[in-house]
């Protein structure tokens, strides 16, 4: 039971940055229709973006955190004006395309610049855990879960309490109209990428200072974002918070008591499961994102 | 018409001739086969910048058979199919007549089939997982430890530490499993309960669901397996969870420095299983090369945590020269012969290759010096018994 409970905990905190994920790319995918291959790049930008912050100009944590998340939101602008917009009208395979290259781009970079050695950012938390009966915890992951959450509900109030979230959601459900209404959808385009871009590079400056920062931890969590937005339904936010939650509990679980060496596999059963009884994901597409 | 096809021919028959002419000549290429990107990056770039200096100092001293060796390195990214991949390209396209490489057990495997179907020889410098030289490739010579002379090492210690119950933490793939069959085993026939055998993938980050269910254990210690970048995580979670036991890593790719730097307070306490001790060059078995490397490694700024791994880059190109000196001759064939000729003075004891593995295919294997050492307060010093 101790035990269950410890694994309850752990698959929470692990659920609340997958989450993050999962948001940031299906936000992309419901509005703009591109299948965003950069995201797994930005996730990495992120956590260099606050090693950077942390280590090389030596700012506070709690500082060199919000500027990781601006540089995703502006990297995330520069990607949308200097190559999505160009390709507004070309078909989704040339964007693919372009977006898979875009990521790779990202990624050697990273690899040319700072090496492929992993680096590690510190924290002001203390190293001792928070105890609770038989659950331990650490400091770090519990504000990493707080600010995760804090996260989640602030994308879910610009979506739904905003102008900036109403035009977005216009243009989700039919951006000609939306335009003829006077939405400047070029401008939503932009701002959809740079927030979904400002989310991906947030959960990496969060979860760098957890485990470690190296040029490929994107892959592994890109394949999950994939699977969480799958599991969740395409374009749907509180889809994409569950999907985060369930993947994290699935891993968290089947490592603890079917095979821990099979961990990184159990969440992809669950999504095999899923599509064989419900392929449009648990929750299916929502008409209106939010 | 006639005329020109049999003078173009001519022609290009003459500029193979000269190609190869010219690569035969010039230098003496090692192919070097290590993970420098994905999840072991650090330690095979440690590997590879220890053999860049033995190289400079073999090629400083006029070389091998009045030839210079040349380094051929490519990285194999982690990952077995692109190791099997990177010994291809050296061997048929960069002509290599013997290899150095690849870190890790999965990687090593993955390239010995190549080295058969091309007969070059490789020197095995890191990887530890029994397999690698009982499989009957007599082109595989390994100066790195099997897991089961580590395990013999360790069998002593075991006793006076006074363990009862060992779990195991081991990552995923040949060596991990390898090492962990090969140390149950040693420490059942010493007594020794072994209870969980847990497994990480060797690009998990997040190990908190095997540490919860290790905590929840009643084994006193916990033999884990797995490279540096996962051991700094792995301390910094179990300290999270407040998982305090005896912790003992094996296969010598720990870089304990290095877990110090990055893993801080949560290592305290740890032992680790290395097969070389860079705090105390005057107590390797050959102090005068090991105090010349260590030097040169500070001289070049590299960062000094990852001697621990780097030499055996080093002494790895310092086996091949003296293989290729040994066999007389720069072509795979007498290279091979000439490893079974070697006799060096490495830094963790003599290089000499032992027949190893099936009769007739028997693969070299040279047994190196094993030492624990324990994390005490950021210090690493020997472990007293």
């Amino acid at each position: 039971m101790d035990q269950f409970l410890q694994h309850i905990v752990n698959a929470s905190v692990l659920g609340g940055t997958y989450a993050l994920l999962g948001i940031g790319l299906t936000l992309i995918f419901g509005i703009m229709n591109v299948v965003n291959f950069t995201h797994g790049a930005i996730y990495t930008f992120g956590a260099y973006a606050m090693y950077l912050a942390a280590v090389a100009l030596g700012l506070n944590f709690f500082v060199a955190l919000p500027v990781a998340v601006v540089a995703g939101l502006i990297m995330g602008a520069i990607i949308e004006f200097a190559l999505l917009r160009p390709l507004r009208r070309s078909d989704i395979d040339t964007t693919m395309l372009v977006m898979i290259g875009t990521g790779i781009i990202l990624q050697s970079g990273t690899l040319w610049i700072f090496g492929g050695v992993a680096k590690a950012v510190p924290t002001p938390f203390p190293t001792e855990p928070l105890v609770i009966g038989p659950v331990s915890l650490s400091y770090v992951r519990l504000f990493v879960f707080f600010a995760a959450l804090a996260l989640i509900v602030l994308t879910y109030f610009t979506i739904n309490g905003t102008k900036l979230g109403r035009a977005m959601r216009a243009t989700f459900q039919d951006h000609d109209t939306a335009a003829l209404m006077g939405v400047n959808v070029s401008l939503i385009y932009t701002a959809t990428f740079a927030i979904g871009s400002a989310l991906a590079a947030a959960a990496g400056a969060l979860l760098g200072p957890v485990y470690v920062v190296f040029p490929q931890m994107g892959d592994l969590a890109a394949v999950k974002a994939f699977a969480i937005v799958i599991l969740g339904g395409l374009g749907s936010i509180s889809g994409a918070t569950i999907g985060g939650f369930i993947l994290a509990f699935a891993e968290e679980i089947g490592a603890g008591y079917i095979s821990s060496g099979y961990r990184d596999a159990m969440g992809f059963l669950i999504i095999i499961a899923v599509l064989l009884v419900k392929p449009t994901g648990l929750f299916a597409r929502a008409e209106r994102i939010g | 018409m006639q005329m020109t096809r049999r003078t173009t021919l001519a022609a290009m028959a003459f500029a193979l001739m000269c190609s190869t002419a010219f690569a035969a000549d010039d230098t003496i290429k090692i192919g070097v086969n290590e993970p420098l990107t994905g999840a072991f990056a650090a330690s095979g770039t440690y590997v590879t910048n220890g053999a860049k200096i033995a190289a400079d100092e073999i090629n400083a001293k006029g070389g091998v058979l009045g030839k210079k060796i040349e380094l051929v390195i490519e990285d194999n990214k982690s990952n077995p199919t692109e190791a099997a991949a990177v010994a291809e390209k050296l061997i048929t396209s960069d002509k290599v007549p013997v290899m150095m490489g690849a870190w890790g057990s999965s990687l090593t495997l993955a390239t010995m089939p190549k080295l058969e179907e091309y007969s070059v020889p490789m020197l095995v410098e890191t990887s530890s997982s029994g397999k690698i030289t009982t499989q009957g490739n007599p082109y595989v010579f390994r100066i790195a430890p099997p897991s089961a002379v580590e395990a013999e090492a360790f069998g002593p210690i075991a006793a006076k530490l006074g363990i009862k119950k060992v779990d195991f933490l081991v990552i995923n793939n040949d060596w991990g499993r390898g090492a962990a069959a090969d140390f149950s085993k040693l420490l059942k026939s010493k007594g020794v309960e072994v209870g969980l055998m847990e497994t990480m993938d060797q690009s998990s980050q997040d190990m908190s669901a095997q540490l919860a269910k290790l905590k929840a254990s009643d084994a006193d210690t916990i033999m884990i397996t797995a490279a540096v970048d996962q051991l700094t995580l792995l301390f910094k979670q179990m300290a999270a969870l407040g998982l305090k036991k005896r912790i003992i890593t094996t296969g010598g790719s720990q870089n304990p420095d290095q877990i110090v730097a990055q893993a801080g307070a949560t290592a305290n306490g740890t032992m680790h299983l290395v097969t070389f001790a860079p705090w105390w060059p005057e107590k390797s078995p050959n102090p005068q090369a090991a105090e010349y490397f260590i030097n040169e490694w500070k001289k070049r700024g590299y960062d000094f945590a990852g001697t621990t791994e780097s030499f055996r880059g080093y002494d790895g190109i310092r086996t091949i020269a003296a293989a290729i000196q040994a066999g007389g001759a720069t072509d795979p064939a007498s290279i091979v012969k000439g490893f079974w000729k070697v006799d060096l003075k490495g830094l963790n004891g003599p290089i000499k290759f032992e027949k190893a593995g099936p009769a007739g295919k028997e693969s070299g294997q040279s047994k190196p010096e094993v030492y624990l050492i324990e994390i005490s307060e950021g210090k690493i010093s020997p472990v007293k018994l």
